[in-house]
């Protein structure tokens, strides 16, 4: 069941993620990013990591991508045209991209331990309890850190969003 | 019985009863709006209109499905799949009573506990504003993208007050799944005070309440803050280009969402299926109801105002007996009391709905944008932190 569930959830997630970078128009792009990110938050799930998974879809699938579609709703950005290709791109491309996609499964599979199959269920540590308790005592500095940080942010928003009124 | 078959069952069963609802809604809204405003109402469909939900199904399915040109297409069909789907998972994880044990099977009366509850149904209705925001923009229509626009803004912006609002109940629950959330509001102050998080101590929710049911109004795009559908400014708003089933799939996706709003505050803050008195009494009061509601059809039908009550007020009268006998069963008590309970308070809230939608008239879009940012979400903050400090203060209790 939880193989099935994860075959399949990996085959959207993938499929959007291409699906995002071949569409032409702005909106199908936002949209296909909304399934990688339901589907990533099904495969949090699978792992445990339920409040993970919650926060991927009202944060990011929610929040962040509404204000997106807003923005592009709002400027009613049309479809992107292709433009003429250089010379270089057109030999280079797909061997420099093949020869990136090496470089990088290479670099992982060096720098990550071995592999072991993933068991899912096996991981309890993901419950919104377990995540505040290590939010309070063993993160706290960072947490606070990047509250600060979030703050600093809003504050430049209005200030800038002031300026341009005046 | 094997988990699965179990659970379809459940799910029958909620999908079924949901849906009736959701076609009741309007039959009870149209009816109490008209006598609000002095009207009858849906009387020519069966006895009291009551036939009227299944002539409008059959009318929105019959009709012509329109579909201009210029639309894009994709989203275009997409987006009222969208708005229903995503207002029908949330019920999924809503419980409507305690655990129970039916043919030996024990069984909780709720399709699914899920542990982060709250947090699923936020998601939920967090990314269904997309439903909206796609349809207004994929009809190619300026007053439908204008409604779509401002239903998202209107969304993104009340979500904020609700979240908070729905923040500090969890603080004094301590706990993120529904079950237990209701679980922890068992129980009586000095015998008589229900452990309602409306009337709990340190902190009772009383204002984190109303700032829940009217962020859930703007939520739902109910009046008084139905902007995206102002007719006087914008048509029909986002579903001006949406006829037959498409045009239907947006009406019961607000129905829904306000089903699912009322489920919501009646768990979190009116103390789920616990009843209003302790004791004995709680499991008589639904007979004492249905009796009364019995009596006054009795009462009507001997003196009618129109000369068909005479006919179908005794109807409804021994309809309402055999609902008082068959709640006065100590052998139904387990299911139909918590069951009564839930329904009743959930009820009362989708009352309120149509009561507002009755009384008051429509906000200004500046003035819905302002009370949302200046006085509800600030509202909503100081009352999260006074829980919050009462919790840490004096604890739970």
């Amino acid at each position: 069941m939880d193989t099935i569930l994860f075959i399949i959830c990996a085959i959207v997630a993938i499929l959007s993620a291409l699906n995002m970078i071949v569409q032409t128009h702005p909106i199908s792009s936002a949209l296909s990013l909304i399934g990688v990110m339901a589907a990533l938050a099904v495969l949090y799930l699978l792992l445990g990591a339920e409040f993970l998974a919650m926060a991927q879809m009202f944060v990011y699938a929610g929040a962040v991508m509404v204000l997106f579609v807003f923005v592009i709703m709002l400027l009613n950005a049309g479809a992107e045209k292709a433009s003429r290709k250089s010379w270089f791109a057109q030999v280079a491309g797909l061997p420099l991209v093949l020869a990136f996609i090496g470089v990088m499964v290479f670099l992982t599979k060096a720098a990550l331990p071995p592999f072991r199959a993933v068991e899912f269920g096996s991981w309890v540590g993901g419950s919104a309890y377990n995540i505040g308790h290590l939010l309070f005592t063993t993160y706290l500095l960072p947490f606070e850190v990047i509250s600060v940080l979030v703050l600093i942010a809003i504050i430049g928003a209005v200030v800038l969003a002031r300026k341009e009124i005046d | 019985m094997n988990y699965y078959a179990v659970s379809v069952i459940k799910i029958a069963i909620v999908f079924a009863i949901f849906m009736t609802t959701l076609a009741y809604m309007q039959w009870v809204e149209r009816k109490l709006l008209a006598h609000i405003q002095s009207r009858t109402g849906p009387l020519r469909v069966g006895p009291h209109g009551l036939m009227q939900p299944l002539a409008d199904v059959f009318k929105l399915l019959t009709k012509e499905d329109v579909v201009p040109p210029f639309v894009s297409k994709f989203y275009y069909f997409a987006a009222p799949f969208l708005a229903v789907m995503l207002s029908l998972i949330a019920i999924s994880v809503i419980p409507f009573g305690p655990q129970i044990t039916v043919f030996g099977t024990t069984t909780y009366m709720q399709i699914s506990d899920v542990p982060a509850a709250v947090l699923f149904v936020l998601a939920i209705s967090s990314v269904s504003v997309y439903g909206i925001a796609l349809a207004g923009w994929s009809s190619n229509n300026k007053y439908s993208l204008l409604g779509g626009l401002r239903s998202s803004a209107q969304m993104i912006s009340y979500e904020l007050p609700m979240t908070l609002a729905i923040v500090s109940p969890l603080l004094l629950s301590n706990q993120l799944s529904f079950r237990a959330i209701a679980d922890t509001q068992a129980g009586y102050y000095f015998g008589f005070i229900p452990h309602w998080n409306i009337f709990k101590c340190p902190f009772p929710q009383i204002f984190g309440f109303l700032i829940f049911l009217i962020a859930g109004f703007a939520e739902t795009n109910r009046l008084p803050f139905d902007l995206p559908e102002a007719e006087n400014e914008l048509v029909a708003g986002y579903h001006t280009e949406y006829s037959s089933m498409k045009f239907a799939c947006f009406f019961m996706a607000e129905y829904a969402n306000m089903i699912t709003m009322a489920c919501i505050a009646t768990l979190l803050f009116l103390g789920a299926w616990h009843p209003l008195f302790p004791g004995l009494f709680a499991n008589y009061f639904p007979t004492l109801c249905f009796l009364i509601a019995a009596l006054a059809f009795f009462y009507f039908a001997a003196n009618p105002a129109r000369p068909r009550d005479r006919k179908t007020f005794p109807v409804f009268g021994l309809v309402m007996l055999v609902l008082a006998a068959l709640w006065a069963v100590p052998q139904f008590h387990f299911i139909l009391i918590p069951l009564w309970w839930f329904a009743a308070k959930a009820g009362l809230l989708l009352f309120t709905f149509i009561w507002v939608r009755g009384t008051l008239p429509r906000f200004r879009y500046d003035q819905l944008m302002r009370f949302a940012w200046t006085f509800l979400f600030p509202f909503a903050l100081v009352n999260l932190l006074l829980t919050a400090l009462f919790v840490a203060v004096f604890g739970g209790c």
